[in-house]
């Protein structure tokens, strides 16, 4: 047991695996604000009283959701960067960082959209029509108004979004972005006799940087909750 | 209200089923576990396997040349050298379950029972050593480059300084030529080979690092042929073994006399020539046909 676990030992001095997971936390900040800012314009899209911004939003959303992340990542390296050659930084290793973080972002904002719809629909009917009442534009009344209110609705179906997005962080592996899911499988192929400690590791890994997430959004989402 | 319960009822009842067709399977797992769980199996099948009897073979399914499911046919040399030993120990070819064994998966199918031996260009390593055994070695690869068809600036890893790499996530090839080779390589990772033979048709990767013929196998395939080529400079030894349940002493050294027939009849060069053919690949002649390793 002592020499399992000295093995065990050995594959963090050969392996760096809080790097791998702080590839994947800089992957799910980046990717998390940038879908919060098109998620959010998508759902200004969808309750718009404009019909063809809706239908364009409508349609956004059906195509980037039911789209498997695996297929958008891939698109970002074979299609925009091989065959378009798309760049989005000039240092190579940076580039598939971006290419993933965009890639995350479109498919998340997608999510993010219809979390915030679901905000959108706990504010009562009353509030728009109050907010038309004083003179308030869509954009002002959606601005002051409503998504305040939304926001504060949606904490827990946004912070659903969040934690899948940092899981979904590990099919960054796919554009070649050097991160814990690509490190598990290099350790397992080539250290495979300790195969259940760096299961358990990794496993164990997720958890502590999930749950904080997932405590921290049911607080914020029973303190921030508009009392009705 | 009713239809509620009814669906519930269901649910639960499938939910049952499927736990106890878990808890069915988890026994013969867990009895198996132990080393050399399979060997009687096996050692009992070698005296003339008793008709019926099938025997399941660990090889991959995605690497052209090597081990490859066209349809509902497996060829590659892989499959070649697996279908001659498991002749050699009694069994039809009809007798031959195929299995997929995924290079991180290799050492728990033997270890959990589910395959009795593995042909899936398993390098013998020390590590894998700690809980799986080896016969053969029935090949030596060399990792080696791919590059295109018309590329006269790469001959050798040390030309690859400042050059695009790719390889699947978590290769050594493209580790070793980073550290030992060219420092300033640009390395892509993809899940599997194919796609770096895209990235390599599409001029946006230079070169592709593995086996050498694992990159034959690549180099053979249709659409591909004619625009890729090995190099031919190989800076490593790969031993691929025949991955068999650990401490198997005894079907080890049936494994390894089954090999040395095969290479002495000269079907193990028929099998190499068939399955490189047309890639300009040669094996290395000064490493092949490999020295066999003790059993142990």
């Amino acid at each position: 047991m002592s020499e399992y676990l000295s093995q065990f030992a050995d594959l963090f001095a050969t392996y760096n695996v809080p790097l791998a997971f702080w590839m994947n936390i800089k992957l799910t900040f980046f990717a998390a604000i940038f879908s919060l800012v098109i998620g959010t314009a998508l759902a200004l899209m969808r309750i718009s009283p404009i019909a063809s911004l809706r239908l364009a939003g409508t349609w956004y959303v059906n195509v980037l959701r039911n789209t498997p992340l695996t297929v958008i990542m891939v698109f970002g390296v074979l299609a925009l960067w091989s065959k378009l050659g798309v760049s989005f930084s000039p240092n190579f290793d940076e580039n598939f960082f971006r290419l993933a973080v965009l890639g995350l972002s479109v498919y998340h904002a997608a999510f993010v959209c219809e979390a915030l719809r679901s905000g959108v629909n706990t504010v009562p009917v009353g509030q728009a029509e109050a907010a038309r009442s004083i003179g308030l534009s869509f954009l002002p009344a959606a601005r002051i108004i409503i998504l305040p209110q939304a926001f504060r609705g949606a904490i827990a179906p946004l912070g659903n979004t969040l934690i899948a997005l940092t899981k979904n962080t590990t099919v960054a592996a796919t554009a070649s972005v050097a991160e814990a899911a690509g490190l598990m499988a290099a350790m397992i192929e080539f250290r495979s006799d300790v195969i259940i400690g760096i299961f358990l590791t990794f496993a164990i890994g997720w958890v502590i940087i999930v749950i904080p997430v997932g405590l921290l959004t049911t607080y914020l989402s029973r303190r921030l909750a508009v009392v009705r | 209200m009713r239809s509620t319960r009814m669906a519930l009822a269901a649910i639960a009842a499938a939910g049952a089923l499927t736990l106890s067709a878990c808890a069915a399977s988890s026994p013969d797992d867990t009895t198996d576990t132990g080393a050399g769980g399979e060997t009687t199996a096996s050692g009992d099948a070698t005296d003339g396997a008793a008709a019926g009897d099938t025997i399941r073979i660990g090889i991959k399914f995605d690497q052209p040349g090597l081990g490859f499911q066209d349809g509902s046919e497996y060829r590659g040399f892989d499959v070649d050298v697996a279908t001659y030993v498991t002749e050699a120990l009694g069994y039809s070819a009809d007798q031959i379950e195929w299995v997929e064994s995924p290079s991180a998966q290799r050492e728990n199918l033997l270890a959990g029972g589910q395959v009795d031996m593995i042909f899936a260009t398993y390098s013998i390593t020390d590590s894998r050593r700690e809980t799986v055994s080896f016969a053969g070695p029935y090949f030596v690869a060399g990792q080696d480059l791919l590059v295109r068809t018309d590329e006269t600036d790469i001959a050798g890893p040390e030309d690859l300084e400042g050059r695009n790499l790719c390889s699947v996530t978590g290769s050594t090839s493209a580790e070793r030529i980073k550290t030992d080779y060219a420092e300033g390589v640009q390395l892509v990772e993809q899940p599997s080979y194919a796609e770096c033979v895209g990235l390599l048709r599409d001029g946006t990767v230079d070169a592709v690092t593995t086996d050498d013929i694992i990159l034959a196998g690549l180099a053979a395939q249709e659409g591909n042929a004619g625009q890729v080529r090995v190099v031919g400079n190989p800076f490593s030894t790969e031993n691929y073994g025949v991955g068999i349940p650990k401490g198997d002493v005894e079907i080890c050294e049936q494994i390894n006399a089954a090999l040395t027939t095969m290479v002495e009849d000269g079907s193990w060069d028929e099998a190499v020539t068939a399955n490189t053919e047309g890639t300009g690949y040669t094996a290395n002649a000064e490493t092949n046909p490999p020295e066999l390793m003790a059993c142990s």
